[in-house]
């Protein structure tokens, strides 16, 4: 097993690399370049346009150009953004990553609490009322686009009930300790609802087909024909099994979980990597987009290594030939 | 006595009695859809949608991009039964017009896909080796960046976007998943006789694919054609909604929607954001409907019902 951890994660530097040459070669298709994007003033002199050209190392050799980037980019230095005049990129995204971080972990928690349970029970008791409600929430959570379920929430909650706030991601800058984090809480509920609906869709009904097929096997039947009861059936045989690809698709929710928030973020003006990414967008500002980029295929991958190797632990029946 | 011609007896003559003809494949799989009734509401309400988009000239007389600043965001009236949007055009006739981009835009992208994922898996998954190994390494590239994420990235390398390009910038991006799926089918089938044989008899790999595979891996290429197609409606309401996708004044549901980035608009009138959402929530339900319905038709193994 250690031999196939050891490769899996070998694996990992190929795939990054291969991250890094996507997102030179979009740098590269990027219209202009970096000094000509917003700075280019069309009455500058050629002559001091080529000679700020070559200190920028912009006349270089292709693979000279990828390589004084990822040196740059190991060092966690992307630039600068073309439209904060000056700011580097990594503090931008330093400053909303926090942010998009406590999203994501509120989504995932609200996700893992709602659609487990659900699930269990609409495969312990399937075709009862329970199951089949789960079941239409599970067609419509995965059919309405998340940012008409997010104006829908804000009509509903905020506008007509007042009882959330519908935009940003805390009320005022002065608070200060629970009652801050009471705020934010707050603010994380209808963005988060809203993101985690899909998810919480798809795992419940993943979560019932997959103990459905685990109380059908036959050392279910075994455990029961020895009398074990109901609870410890559930607890020490079902969902032992059951939940070992679940949390093993967790890994890869993070990919699904950003690029969500992306739309998420805009549509409650949430102050996270999703809305700098908009705005780099609209504004075509090319670093910040790009290192967005690398950051979050960086994390996919992450997560994929982080599934691969504990699907491989967990779970002993897989073969690493 | 005279003797009666024996006609009689030729009517015990054993008549040959037709052979009775098996179902064909299709015919045990539409069976199989038409029975589940999910999918057979679901084909019927999309005909209704795609029939009112395509007859949208006879159900109103308002142009979908003309504005009229006297209308701005008026209410509804009987003259503009869903009101007016910020630009005095009328919603029912966006929402209409609008339907026809929308399903347009998905229908295409999910046929460009198709051809992207159905060659690019065809050749991987016949011929193996250095090829499948180079077509797997570049979608494993592809997928390694969120496909919203890097649909919104070419949509700001692009600058300009129209239909057109939309649909290709779909399409580019996300043949990945399409083209692994074919290539897991055919690889199963590379291994079956009927494919030694037809090889045997100097069949052209040409032939093979057409013929032999293809037909073979149908019904996975169907689903998965269905339930993309749904998905497509969704990413371009989406981008639209965000102001990266088609851009106005050209309606489509998604363009219709970000209206309600306004809250104003979002307050005051949400007959013209909500009757859009609806139309996408429906759509994509009948389509997902359709979708789980063919794949429990075209699954063997499945015998629900």
């Amino acid at each position: 097993m250690y031999k196939y951890l050891i490769r899996r994660v070998l694996i990992f530097i190929p795939m990054l690399l291969a991250l890094t040459i996507i997102v030179f070669a979009l740098i590269q298709a990027a219209p202009g370049d970096p000094i000509s994007g917003k700075i280019f003033d069309p009455n500058i002199d050629p002559e001091v346009f080529e000679k700020q050209k070559e200190a920028l190392g912009l006349n270089d050799p292709i693979h000279v150009q990828y390589w004084n980037w990822l040196k740059d980019v190991m060092q966690g230095d992307f630039g600068k953004s073309f439209i904060f005049k000056g700011r580097d990129v990594s503090d931008l995204i330093a400053e909303r990553i926090g942010n998009t971080f406590y999203l994501g972990i509120f989504t995932l928690f609200i996700t893992i609490i709602v659609s487990i349970p659900i699930g269990i029970y609409s495969a312990r008791k399937p075709y009862s009322i329970l199951d089949y409600g789960a079941t239409t929430f599970g067609f419509f959570g995965l059919a309405v686009p998340n940012f008409f379920f997010g104006l829908v929430a804000i009509y509903v909650f905020s506008i007509q009930l007042g009882w959330l706030p519908s935009q940003g991601s805390v009320s005022s800058p002065g608070l200060t300790g629970i009652e801050l984090f009471f705020n934010k809480l707050q603010h994380l509920i209808l963005p988060g609802l809203t993101l985690g609906l899909a998810g919480t869709a798809s795992y419940m009904r993943f979560m019932r087909s997959e103990v459905l097929d685990v109380l059908g096997s036959d050392y279910i039947r075994t455990a029961r024909a020895k009398g074990m009861t109901d609870r410890s059936v559930l607890y020490k045989h079902t969902l032992r099994n059951a939940l070992i690809p679940i949390i093993t698709l967790l890994g890869f929710e993070i990919g699904a979980l950003l690029s969500g928030a992306v739309i998420t973020e805009g549509v409650f003006q949430y102050p996270g990597i999703g809305t700098l990414f908009l705005s780099s967008i609209g504004n075509r500002d090319y670093p910040v987009i790009m290192a967005i980029n690398l950051m979050l295929g960086f994390f996919i991958l992450l997560g994929n290594l982080l599934a691969d190797i504990f699907y491989s632990i967990v779970d002993p029946r897989i073969r690493y030939d | 006595m005279e003797l009666k011609p024996q006609e009689a007896m030729e009517t015990n003559i054993e008549v040959p009695i037709k052979p009775e003809k098996g179902n064909s494949p299709f015919q045990i799989a539409l069976k199989r859809f038409l029975k589940n009734k999910l999918a057979v509401i679901g084909v019927f309400v999309l005909l209704a949608i795609i029939l009112a988009v395509t007859f949208a000239p006879l159900l109103t007389e308002h142009s979908p991009t003309k504005s009229n600043l006297l209308l701005i965001e008026r209410p509804p009236s009987e003259e503009h039964p869903l009101g007016n949007d910020s630009s005095g055009r009328d919603n029912l006739s966006r929402l209409l017009y609008g339907g026809r981009i929308s399903l347009i835009v998905g229908f295409s992208a999910m046929i460009f896909t198709l051809i992207i994922g159905v060659t690019l898996g065809s050749i991987a998954g016949y011929y193996g080796g250095k090829i499948d190994a180079i077509i797997m390494r570049a979608a494993d590239m592809m997928l390694v960046l969120p496909f919203l994420v890097l649909c919104l990235t070419i949509v700001a390398i692009l600058e300009r976007v129209n239909v057109g390009i939309f649909v290709a910038i779909i399409a580019i991006t996300s043949w990945p998943n399409l083209t692994r799926i074919i290539r897991g089918t055919y690889l199963s089938l590379r291994e079956q006789e009927f494919v030694l044989g037809a090889k045997a008899i100097g069949a052209s790999d040409f032939r093979i694919i057409f013929k032999h595979f293809i037909p073979n891996a149908i019904g996975p290429i169907v689903v998965n054609a269905t339930l993309m197609m749904a998905t497509y409606i969704i990413i371009e309401s989406g981008l639209s909604f965000i102001g990266f996708g088609i851009p106005q004044p050209t309606p489509t549901w998604g363009n219709m929607i970000s209206e309600a980035q306004s809250l104003r608009i979002l307050r005051n009138s949400p007959e013209a954001w909500i009757p859009p959402g609806l139309a996408i929530l429906t759509t994509v339900l009948c389509i997902n409907f359709i979708g789980d319905g063919l794949r429990d038709a075209f699954d063997p193994k499945s015998n629900r019902r």
